[in-house]
């Protein structure tokens, strides 16, 4: 059990969620982080998505790095990741079909996602199945966090509401009376990479004694 | 002795490292520096040169320049409303008073949000206070409509005095004009609020007892707004005549032409701005607009392209804004003709923007670096061959 949990495993699991966080750190993984956190509801989807995505693909992987042929490494892990997406994409559209009509591609596009062919080129490739695992948790989390930040900034603003429940008093609007104005530019995804831009700064600038 | 420079004196111990104030060094500071010339000079490399002035005199002359603009905004702002609400026409007095209590309190929200996250950041980075702000602040309440809500104006002055002038280390150092940033951020996140159904061109509301009330919303839309619909035949020389005196709807400063070229030749006089641009500004948007009309693509003619609307406004203030526009000579030919050209471009062809010119020139600022980088590297480039050839 204490080999499960050794120093180097807990790193593989919470290296990801701070000091090398995909997102703000390696930079990777923007695309969809720009494209699906215009409310939380799908931040947080696509997040779960992708952390049980990156996790089982590095298992896998992990399991048959010893038989994979180096020249060909690159297609059986697409085939693996795309296999697990099309599954997360039908259990999406089974049981969230809101949400995954909102996602639309970019579900798909998973496949595609430089996180996962980064964790499994530069991890799974290299160490055992549990590590693996972790790590795909990790990475998985860490994206996950930063899209439902970013998410929850966006829907917050720029609809005053958090996972469809009104947060700011109707009675603020306009419309109703009110003063306030739903911030147009949130709903963008313009404003999501400035976003972004903010919590890589906020994260350099706790983490600035650490490096 | 002069008492304003006794009152520095008197405060100075007080700010000093160790004193009771220290917190407000900054503060003090800057407004010191504002009022009389620092006694000390930049150290910083081996060899500077110094102007007779400093940036905060040229910030001082920009400000100037841009007063008769902003006094006739603020009487065209009563002239509006009046005109909406059937007022007494010949109250002028009342008028200008009128516009002067609608504008001043986005004055004071800018100057206050503005400076006031400067003087935090010079103070908490122990640097000299930034002058940057002293044109911002002022050109901010000039591009907005009379009727945007102060709260808005404050977000937008935090967004712009953050993120695209602090982030990039201050003033000298921004990528953008930090006034178009807000005003860009407005326009996106609140068009209601910026150009809408068109009544936010005009104040609907009395302020203490001056000015009249619309019964009804009152809709007033901009020249361009209204060549921006359907069916459009073609402005009267009327509305002309009055884009150039500046009795139109639109943004508070923006509208007289004829108060912009009062303060474009002071700039001019002084040297602060750049001929070079001013002028090959107006002249690419008056040869697209030229081009367009033959084309057919609009009914606007090509002087009319360039009274109307912030284009006078922008070449003059915005455009020649030394910080982020082109520095080498002949790199300043290329900016404004690509400003004018693009300003119009956007007017004419995008039907969702009727106006094009804020979206122009931050274009532009992108690309004033790269621009510069080209005739700076041609150059040497000619140079190195001219040796070569030896």
């Amino acid at each position: 059990m204490s080999k499960l949990f050794s120093n180097e495993n807990k790193a593989a699991f919470t290296n990801p969620l701070n000091m090398d966080n995909p997102v703000t750190v390696q930079v990777l993984g923007i695309c969809s982080a720009l494209a699906v956190t215009s409310q939380l509801k799908p931040a947080i989807v696509m997040g779960l998505s992708v952390t049980v995505i990156t996790a089982f693909s590095n298992v896998i992987i992990s399991l048959l790095r010893k038989t994979i042929p180096n020249r060909i490494r690159i297609i059986v892990q697409l085939v693996v990741v795309a296999a697990l997406v099309t599954i997360v994409s039908q259990l999406l559209k089974a049981y969230v079909y809101d949400v995954s009509v909102q996602l639309s591609v970019y579900v798909g596009l998973i496949i595609t996602n430089c996180i996962l062919m980064g964790r499994l080129e530069a991890f799974a490739m290299q160490n055992g199945p549990w590590p693996s695992f972790l790590d795909g948790i990790g990475n998985g989390l860490g994206y996950a966090a930063i899209l439902v930040i970013v998410g929850f900034v966006r829907e917050l603003l720029g609809f005053g509401t958090l996972l469809g429940f009104q947060i700011i008093p109707q009675s603020w609007y306009v419309v109703n009376g009110g003063w306030y104005m739903n911030n147009g530019m949130m709903v963008m995804p313009a404003m999501s990479l400035i976003i972004v831009g903010c919590v890589i700064w906020a994260h350099r600038s706790i983490n600035k004694e650490k490096k | 002795m002069n008492p304003i420079k006794k009152l520095f004196d008197n405060i100075h111990p007080y700010v000093e490292e160790g004193g009771k104030f220290h917190a407000f060094r900054s503060l003090v500071d800057g407004f010191e520096t504002f009022a009389f010339v620092p006694n000390t000079t930049s150290r910083v490399g081996s060899v500077n040169i110094h102007d007779a002035i400093d940036s905060k005199r040229i910030m001082s002359f920009v400000v100037i320049a841009l007063l008769p603009a902003l006094l006739f905004g603020m009487f065209n702002v009563g002239y509006q409303n009046a005109l909406a609400c059937g007022g007494d026409m010949t109250d002028y007095v009342g008028m200008f008073l009128y516009g002067l209590l609608a504008v001043l309190p986005k004055i004071i929200v800018s100057y206050v949000v503005g400076l006031g996250i400067e003087f935090v950041v010079a103070q908490w980075k122990n640097e000299e206070i930034q002058e940057g702000y002293l044109v911002s602040g002022i050109i901010i309440p000039m591009i907005v409509p009379v009727t945007c809500p102060l709260w808005m104006l404050a977000v937008a002055v935090a967004f712009s005095v953050i993120l695209a002038k602090e982030i990039f280390g201050g003033t000298g150092m921004n990528i953008f004009n930090p006034a178009l940033i807000a005003r860009a951020f407005l326009f996106f996140s609140y068009p209601t609020a910026m150009t809408g159904d068109a009544t936010v061109w005009v104040a609907q509301d009395t302020i203490f007892g001056l000015g009249y009330k619309a019964t009804d919303a009152y809709t007033a839309a901009t020249p361009l707004g209204e060549a921006a619909v359907a069916g459009f035949q073609g402005f009267t020389p009327e509305t002309i005549q009055d884009a150039v005196i500046g009795l139109v709807p639109g943004c508070i400063g923006e509208t007289s032409v004829i108060a912009i070229a009062l303060g474009g030749l002071l700039l001019l006089y002084t040297g602060i701005a750049s001929w070079k641009i001013m002028l090959s500004v107006f002249v690419g948007g008056a040869a697209t607009g030229y081009l367009m009309q033959a084309l057919g693509l609009t009914e606007i003619q090509w002087y009319e392209q360039l009274v109307l609307g912030g284009f006078a406004f922008g070449a003059v203030f915005m455009a020649t804004d030394p910080v982020t526009s082109c520095r080498t000579e002949c790199g300043k030919y290329v900016y404004g003709l690509l400003i004018g050209f693009i300003a119009v471009l956007v007017r004419v062809l995008n039907p969702g923007y009727p106006e094009g010119m804020m979206l122009a020139i931050l274009l532009l600022n992108l690309f004033a670096s790269l621009i510069d980088y080209c005739f700076v590297q041609s150059n040497i480039n000619m140079r190195a061959k001219r040796v070569s050839k030896k």
